[in-house]
């Protein structure tokens, strides 16, 4: 088996009914290592439907979606988070009030002593979350400043960062860039870029197309529901992905 | 100012620490050698320490997001529980406490259980619990004995050792209820601070969904702080049955109001996601200095209740201006 070219995550022919509603027809999406494979589309093609069912929220109507080329259906997003599949959503990624370090390592505390004793290894938190935002080129002034004094492309770093430093195999994005400012947002793209350098398949959601597009390998379009292109970068200039996703 | 010093005011229980030092100022002056002397410290720490116990598990839970109303009434099902075992079974005093401790935990365990199946608010569940508590103690005491105020702990065998841990003053008139409240606020601070419980009871207040969203057990959290709840209040009960040797069914009555209000007298937020159990140290101690201090003072104890009132508005604005100053810069 040539493991190479074998997508880490895959949809294959993927339909969900919501009740009579069809949210997706035959959708299909590979997510390859090393890859950043942006899913586009406007509010309401579909996109969050896609992503839950990968990630086990929802089970497909019809299809199935396969992890290193096995068939999975995981029962929810923690058991495809063991798996390696890791999400970042846009709002609900951190808790505001807390440090950055207590973020970076919420229901993964490293720990020190037993019985009673065990408790946080602080001075590691703080040195591995330095570390690790570092290494995306971010020099956090304090890893005791708490999340909601970051900036929001601060806060999709760290989030990124974490779910780097905890293994993800496959990383989905979802809207990283939505709320961002022009600066901001090119930043964002940059450790979206970073996260598939280090050789994790990235599945990148987002309505932009000229975010999509710079850091982009691969292009899956949805528009109500199907896939209406599904192409290498090559083949598609950016004037042409915005035309697919106006519906020209 | 540097960003050390600045840092420090955004700390949630500076200011609570300030206040109870100003407090302490102006009671001196108006109160005299009374308040200042040791017998007028240990009156003041003395009050503080059952409020303080209860703010302890209050505080907690109210950094994970969640009220719990019935605490002062299950300081009366703590006590009453005591004495009925006491009595009726004619238990001595150790079982009956060990017992008394196993009800409680349950009954922290169904308000929790309560709240996190049913995703109703808590304020309104542990309401419900209030009355329900309240009523079946003072039926459970009635129905046994036709009585609502029990006595006479002392003759039941076992009272002795669990005076001297439960009720007695060893030092200068210092009851060992300080010893408990600040050996509760010790562990609770290491467990808020230090441990992945402390970090989990944060994060389910300060956004619980992000919180489950990197495989926080959320309703296991919230289980387990209303049963922490509970058990500080039952301990509050058990130290008032033995300090008095009885038990009333209505003991504890306002006391879940003056837990919150010391917790966010000691910066704990009423959202959630933010406070710590040392605030609420220095809360209990301020409503003890003052209702205390203010009869040393001669001044009518009608007061008390529109200063603690007072001291609830100032508290929950400088809570907001320490919120916005902590989430701009730290």
């Amino acid at each position: 088996m040539n493991g190479a070219a074998l997508p880490r995550l895959e949809a294959r022919d993927v339909s969900m009914r919501f009740g009579g509603v069809v949210a997706l027809e035959d959708v299909s999406l590979a997510a390859r290592a090393g890859e950043v494979t942006c899913l586009l589309g406007d509010n309401g093609a579909g996109k969050s439907t896609l992503i839950k069912i990968l990630v086990g929220v929802h089970a497909p109507t019809r299809g199935a979606c396969l992890l290193d080329g096995e068939p999975v259906r995981f029962r929810s997003p923690m058991e495809a988070l063991s798996r390696g599949i890791a999400t970042v959503y846009q709002d609900l990624a951190m808790v505001p009030l807390m440090s950055v370090w207590r973020n970076f390592f919420l229901g993964a505390e490293p720990t020190s002593g037993r019985g009673p004793l065990r408790r946080i290894d602080v001075e590691r938190c703080r040195e591995e979350t330095r570390a690790e935002l570092a290494a995306m080129g971010i020099e956090l002034r304090d890893p005791d400043q708490v999340v909601g004094s970051l900036s929001g492309g601060e806060r999709q770093a760290v989030a990124i960062a974490r779910a780097l430093h905890f293994g993800a195999r496959v990383l989905i994005l979802d809207e990283p860039t939505a709320a961002l400012g022009v600066r901001q947002s090119e930043r964002v793209l940059q450790h979206v870029r970073t996260a598939a350098d280090r050789g994790v398949a990235v599945i990148f959601v987002t309505h932009t197309p000229h975010h999509a597009h710079p850091v982009g390998d691969h292009f899956v379009v949805l528009r109500r529901g199907r896939v209406v292109a599904d192409e290498p970068r090559e083949a598609l200039p950016v004037e042409e992905l915005a035309a697919l996703m106006a519906g020209e | 100012m540097s960003r050390r010093a600045a840092g420090i005011f955004t700390r949630p229980e500076v200011a609570a620490a300030v206040g109870a030092v100003l407090i302490w100022v102006l009671l001196a002056g108006a109160a005299g050698p009374a308040f200042r002397s040791m017998a007028g410290t240990a009156s003041y720490l003395n009050a503080a320490a059952p409020l303080g116990i209860l703010a302890v598990g209050v505080a907690l839970l109210m950094i994970g997001g969640e009220f719990d109303l019935s605490v002062g009434s299950i300081v009366g099902v703590s006590g009453m529980s005591v004495m009925l075992l006491t009595t009726e079974p004619a238990w001595s005093v150790w079982p009956a406490i060990a017992a008394t401790v196993v009800i409680c935990l349950l009954i922290g365990f169904l308000n929790g259980l309560t709240v996190v199946r049913t995703q109703l608010p808590s304020f309104i569940v542990t309401l419900a619990t209030l009355f329900i508590l309240r009523g079946l103690t003072i039926a459970a005491a009635r129905g046994f004995t036709r009585r609502t105020q029990l006595g006479g702990l002392d003759d039941v065998a076992g009272y002795e050792f669990a005076r001297v841990v439960f009720g007695s003053a060893p030092v200068a008139g210092l009851r060992v209820s300080i010893a408990w409240w600040l050996g509760c606020a010790a562990v609770a601070t290491w467990v808020l601070l230090r441990t992945p419980w402390g970090n989990w009871i944060l994060a389910v207040g300060g956004q619980p969904e992000a919180a489950r969203n990197v495989g926080v057990r959320v309703a296991r959290v919230k289980v387990g702080l209303f049963m922490t709840s509970a058990l500080c209040a039952c301990l509050v009960g058990i130290i008032q049955a033995v300090r008095f040797t009885g038990a009333d069914a209505l003991r504890g009555q306002l006391q879940e109001f003056y837990a919150i209000i010391a917790v966010v007298i000691g910066g704990t937020l009423l959202t959630g996601g933010y406070g710590t159990v040392i605030g609420a140290v220095f809360g209990a101690l301020i409503f003890g200095m003052v209702r205390q201090g203010i009869v040393m003072a001669g001044i009518d104890a009608d007061w008390f209740q529109v200063f603690l009132g007072g001291m609830l508005l100032l508290a929950v604005f400088v809570n907001r201006y320490v919120l916005v100053r902590a989430q701009r810069a730290s």
